[in-house]
């Protein structure tokens, strides 16, 4: 039979998808250990990115956060968190976190900062306090950034997850690393095929979510054309290419 | 499975760097050929990529869609989908790392292209220059900064990711954090990383000051 074939025939196995080992439970982890790491990132680096923002301190900090956190490897991330805190979830879960904090607080810094300054004093000459003005004007205009900030972290997450398998926790990576160990390539396949179509399916739902919260008064040309992937490095780039003039 | 701290391992043991300089230096060599091969041919596809897609603006969604997708699927998993084809071999990995470069590289070769001025564009054809020497000339050299910022995020994020080509047998620094991960030794494991980053912050430093001697018109 066709490698392919062998493939197609794994995933037709009712075995491959039942009990702790299977692929469900695999998935769930995945997922759980994922959004996790999302959420509590998110709670950690949104309000900080925009507090930045908005007062527009500490940005320098915020924008050579995601410059440095690109430069760490997260292989590397993920195996000194296993030192620190041992095996099982813990060193996964720390490890995530940290990897998705940088690029939502440099979006969220960089979607506040860029709006216009015209908008700002249209909101206190409305008679609108500062946090008003934020929460009412500035925050709805800067989420189409601030959300592309949270799909780079929550991609990121996903990915770095499947790398949990080596430091002895389970989700997807398991089939990867395990099938690499015992040299057997159809599991190894089954396992990226999944995590791969794991990965899309988080963009695809973040760029609907974004589609969702963005009010419609705000989708401007731009944003309605950032299709799915292509706002990915749009976060990354525009704070790269605030140095060009 | 593999890993359990043990107390009494200090972060690093000097002496046994002191007696793995060449190892170290053999695995930073290594890593620096992976990533310069991946975005060297990253470059050489990114530009007809970034062509075509001006060329041809409908071109632009599927080629973008298509390297966005390549740039979403975990490297871990592409360098997995890629094994039963090419083995657990430098080829994987290189095929591997290209992939993620392509995005990054195409979008801002398209993006540093746009933003040339259309007046400077019509000066160039009133001065009789053709397409071809319009770009090398003239629209290629403006777009550079664009262009070299790309090249910068590439190589920072393709050095980041050598250390992932580590499970299927290559690795660079990244078998030094991988073998310090199976032996349960940090000394490894803290030697692989730190140059691993190290090595990304000189050669953004390095792609920083080749970008200011290539574009002397754009310092302040």
């Amino acid at each position: 039979m066709s490698f392919l074939g062998r493939v197609v025939e794994w995933f037709t196995t009712a075995s491959h998808w039942q009990g702790d080992a299977g692929a469900l439970h695999r998935l769930s982890e995945h997922v759980t250990m994922s959004a996790g790491a999302v959420v509590v990132a998110a709670a950690v680096a949104l309000p900080l990115g925009v507090w930045l923002g908005h007062t527009g301190r500490g940005g320098s900090l915020a924008i050579n956060l995601s410059n440095v956190g690109r430069a760490v490897p997260s292989f590397a991330i993920l195996v000194i968190a296993a030192q620190l805190f041992g095996i099982g979830w813990q060193p996964a879960f720390a490890a995530l976190v940290a990897l998705g904090i940088p690029p939502m607080v440099t979006n969220a810094y960089v979607g506040l900062r860029d709006v216009d300054d015209d908008i700002r004093e249209s909101a206190r000459g409305m008679g609108m306090t500062g946090f008003q003005s934020l929460w009412r004007v500035e925050l709805p205009v800067a989420l189409p950034p601030l959300m592309a900030g949270v799909r780079t972290a929550a991609v990121q997450v996903v990915a770095t997850a499947t790398l949990a398998a080596l430091v002895a926790w389970g989700g997807l990576g398991r089939f990867i690393v395990d099938g690499i160990a015992q040299r057997d390539f159809v599991q190894v396949f089954a396992g990226a095929v999944l995590v791969g179509a794991l990965s899309i399916l988080t963009e695809l739902a973040l760029a609907g979510l974004q589609r969702l919260i963005v009010p419609q008064g705000l989708r401007t040309r731009e944003t309605s054309k950032n299709e799915p992937f292509r706002a990915l490095v749009a976060g990354e780039m525009a704070t790269e290419m605030r140095v060009n003039p | 499975m593999l890993v359990g701290a043990a107390a009494s391992d200090p972060w690093v043991r000097w002496d046994w760097v002191a007696r793995h300089g060449d190892d170290i230096w053999a695995a930073t060599r290594q890593h620096v050929e992976l990533t310069l091969i991946a975005v060297g041919i990253g470059l050489l596809l990114s530009f007809p990529l970034a062509l075509l897609a001006r060329r041809w603006r409908w071109l632009q969604s599927p080629i973008l869609s298509v390297t966005g997708i390549l740039y979403t699927i975990p490297s871990l998993a592409l360098f997995a989908m890629l094994v039963p084809w090419t083995g657990l071999s430098r080829t994987t990995s290189e095929i591997g790392l290209v992939s993620y470069t392509l995005l990054i590289l195409v979008r801002n070769i398209l993006v540093g292209l746009d933003g040339v001025p259309p007046d400077v564009k019509e000066s160039a054809q009133g001065m009789g220059f053709g397409p071809g020497r319009q770009l090398l000339r003239i629209e290629l050299p403006l777009a550079l900064p664009v262009i070299l910022a790309g090249v910068r995020i590439a190589t920072v994020t393709t050095i980041g990711l050598v250390t992932v080509t580590a499970l299927i047998g290559q690795g660079g620094l990244g078998q030094l954090i991988l073998d310090g991960l199976i032996r349960d030794f940090r000394t490894p494991l803290v030697v692989g990383a730190v140059m691993s980053v190290v090595l990304a912050v000189f050669a953004d430093a390095a792609l920083a000051v080749v970008q200011r001697l290539l574009t002397p018109w754009s310092r302040r």
